[in-house]
């Protein structure tokens, strides 16, 4: 038995110093993205198709945009793949991204309680809405972990004409955590929440939940992927990360994300040819 | 993978992705044991029966980080193997490595805290006999570690218990990758996000019922053992 | 067995041990030779144990000094003791002697006869794979006997033997006392129980209070005791 311990020790210090170097060996790349595209089941979706043309495994780490964004800074990560469009071009002009490609878009929306305190379902102007909520004082949860939705919904308070820094108060909670923590939070507590539709849809743990606003052009949300500057981080796959992008942005790839439907309904609208995106 | 299925389902029809978070948790945790094993035990051994100063302050702070934050913890070993980290250059960052090296962290307190005790409470009772055969510091270190092999045993069991539940650490250092760095808790932790709360709790339970079964196993195998020895 | 010239005598020569303020022992010199078992006796906290940690080498004096074979500061290498209550390692009988064997740095080839042998000594060769601390007291304190010959001492030291056994594993622990003194091995010993000291002793040597009150050939000391304090103890009378 003392001769199966010394083995197994041997081996397991063994398998530890040369897993690292395995690791790096094989045919893989880093995309750090967002708690929405991996919530969402897009990824689980197209990824096996391209890793059965190229060969090349995607490792998605799904964090916050602006969490993502910072794993890229590190050079912890090949490719970012998120929906913040200006933090997106912050990235950029810091030197630490090669290129933005336009992707894909899908649009945010209000989820709120059945019972409707504020008194806005169907309605389809985001910011009269948010004014209703803040005005009659009803639950508000906040992702408040600087994500691509969370961006998005302090924008959107902006354009309202509210400061919600300076005019929050207890209806309105900023939970630190990713989607689907913050619609569990909503769906326990019946508040009104920003989501992506994608993670929405997917999204199971519903209860008194709908669909409160939707349709507001303003609520577009549109998704970047942009290759990690390898002159910054001389560890980046800079050849198989850009097999990913050219693939996400080809014919083949953008088809790919437009057959992704849950319950027939499609979750995300390719638009890499749109340049201005 | 894991949807519109309970866990009971998957692990009757052995589906393979299960499987491989299973081995994958078990792997992590059981290298990561047998790491702070090999540190905290010699470690503890040698706190018990050294004399130095400021000996007093080492053993509270080494109870007090048998309760480090594993978030803490998976920080302070996301910044040291991150590209912009001092050992960035290997590469480990979002491996398994990663994971055995944050839980290993996690755990060598653990285990050298609680062979810190239970050896200097034997040495009280061996000393006198061990000093009479004129043993050396490493032959009484050796038998001192042999004859606790039992109790060192819950010590184990208790950093396998403490890495096989946590989560906060090997998210942050593994990335929860899908059929790479996704372990029973960041699974569970996933599944809760998206709001599957029954395969959550299901996945939950297969956890539970695996860290039951090492433990029974190792009870077994200690019962067994001490008929023996004693 | 063997010629015990590098360890004996031993020699204390006015060694006293203090411990703060209380002081252990007093003043001690006393010359231990080879041949028939020396006894120490003498009331609880007398310093029996303190002396026979002493001569064994695991205190130092606080004054004074001791000496084995004229030399100060020999390794234990051919003393061993047997504690008043032995430790057991949490091993089987027959790797506790092992144990002890590779202690004594004894050539792992001869581990098995020797293990063997001692077990056959002690009478407990057929315990030898019984967990050590599932013995009973008797069979213990015989085992810990056979783990301190298996350094094949010169010097034996032993702390009251037999104080919390009865009188069959007494009479036994006695005969195998008896037996390591015949194959010329020093057995120095230290007990309160009169008895014993008369069945074994060769020489005796009395302690009351951290001091030597009396020494002497045990059939003289028991026959006509010289000190007043050593006639009480005799008497059965408390001495304290």
């Amino acid at each position: 038995m003392n001769m199966l311990t010394r083995r197994s020790l041997i081996a397991v210090t063994a398998s530890l110093v040369f897993a690292g170097h395995a690791f790096a060996q094989d045919k893989s790349i880093v995309v750090a993205s967002t708690t929405s595209t991996q919530d969402s089941g897009l990824f689980g979706h197209i990824l096996p198709m391209f890793k059965a043309k190229t060969g090349i495994d995607v490792k998605v780490v799904a964090q916050g945009t602006g969490q993502a964004l910072d794993t890229a800074r590190r050079g912890d990560a090949d490719v970012v793949f998120v929906h913040a469009k200006p933090a997106e071009e912050k990235f950029l002009a810091e030197g630490f991204g090669v290129k933005r490609y336009p992707v894909m878009y899908n649009d945010f929306i209000l989820i709120g309680p059945k019972a409707d305190p504020a008194g806005i379902k169907g309605s389809r102007d985001i910011v009269a809405a948010l004014s209703a909520i803040k005005t009659k004082g009803a639950d508000f949860i906040s992702r408040g972990d600087k994500s691509g939705t969370h961006q998005a919904e302090l924008n959107l308070w902006k354009v309202a004409g509210i400061d919600i820094a300076k005019d929050k108060g207890p209806w309105y909670k900023e939970i630190g955590q990713g989607m689907g923590a913050a619609l569990n939070t909503a769906s326990a507590s019946n508040a009104y929440v920003l989501a992506d539709r994608g993670t929405w849809l997917s999204f199971k743990n519903r209860n008194e939940l709908g669909i409160a606003v939707e349709g507001d052009k303003r609520l577009f949300n549109q998704y970047g992927v942009m290759l990690v500057n390898p002159a910054k981080h001389p560890s980046v796959k800079k050849d198989l990360g850009q097999q990913f992008i050219d693939w996400l942005v080809s014919s083949e790839g953008q088809k790919a994300i437009a057959d992704y439907k849950i319950n027939g309904e499609q979750l995300f609208y390719p638009n890499a040819s749109d340049s201005g995106a | 993978m894991l949807q519109d299925v309970t866990a009971l389902q998957l692990v009757l029809s052995g589906d393979p992705a299960l499987f491989a978070i299973v081995r994958l948790s078990l792997y992590v945790s059981f290298s990561a044991v047998v790491l702070a094993a090999l540190i905290g035990i010699p470690l503890g051994a040698w706190i018990a029966l050294t004399k130095f100063p400021g000996r007093q302050g080492v053993i509270v702070m080494l109870n007090a980080l048998m309760g480090l934050p594993p978030v803490v913890v998976g920080l302070a070993v996301y910044l040291t193997l991150s590209r912009s980290g001092p050992l960035g250059a290997f590469g480990l960052l979002f491996t398994p490595p990663a994971m055995i090296i944050a839980q290993t962290v996690l755990v060598t307190p653990i285990i050298a805290a609680l062979t810190r005790q239970t050896i200097e409470d034997l040495w009280i009772e061996y000393r006198d006999e061990l000093t009479a055969m004129n043993l050396g510091p490493l032959g009484r270190v050796a038998a001192l570690i042999w004859d606790a092999r039992f109790s060192l045993v819950t010590a184990l069991l208790a950093g396998f218990g403490r890495a096989a539940a946590e989560v906060g650490a090997i998210i942050i250092v593994g990335g929860n990758i899908e059929g790479f760095t996704r372990t029973m808790t960041t699974a569970i932790a996933l599944e809760t996000s998206k709001g599957d709360l029954p395969l959550a709790v299901g996945l939950g339970l297969v956890l539970i019922a695996i860290v039951i079964a090492v433990n029974a196993l190792a009870w077994t195998a200690r019962r067994a053992g001490e008929r023996l020895a004693g | 067995m063997r010629a015990p010239s590098e360890e004996l005598p031993i020699v204390f020569d006015g060694v006293t041990v203090a411990a703060g303020p209380v002081t252990i022992l007093d003043g001690i010199s006393l010359t231990l030779l080879p041949g028939s078992p020396t006894v120490l006796i003498g009331p609880n906290g007398s310093g029996k144990s303190t002396l026979l940690r002493m001569a064994m080498g695991l205190l130092a004096p606080t004054r004074g000094r001791v000496t084995w074979g004229g030399r100060e500061n020999v390794p234990p290498l051919k003393r061993a003791i047997v504690f008043q209550r032995p430790a057991m390692l949490r091993r089987s009988a027959a790797a506790n002697i092992r144990f002890a064997l590779r202690a004594a740095s004894i050539a792992r080839a001869e581990h098995a006869r020797r293990t063997s042998e001692l077990l056959e000594l002690v009478g407990l060769a057929h315990l030898a794979d019984r967990a050590a601390r599932r013995l009973s007291g008797g069979e213990q304190q015989r085992l810990a006997l056979a783990r301190a010959l298996a350094r094949d001492p010169a010097v034996l030291f032993l702390d009251e033997p037999t104080a919390s056994l009865d009188p069959v594993a007494t009479k036994a622990v006695e005969d195998i006392i008896r037996a390591v003194s015949e194959r010329n091995i020093k057995v120095v010993m230290a007990t309160h129980d009169l008895g014993e000291a008369r069945r074994l002793a060769g020489d005796i040597v009395m302690l009351h209070r951290g001091r030597i009150v009396e020494t002497g050939a045990s059939a003289s000391f028991f026959d006509r005791p010289q000190t007043a304090e050593a006639k009480t103890f005799l008497a059965g009378e408390l001495l304290v």
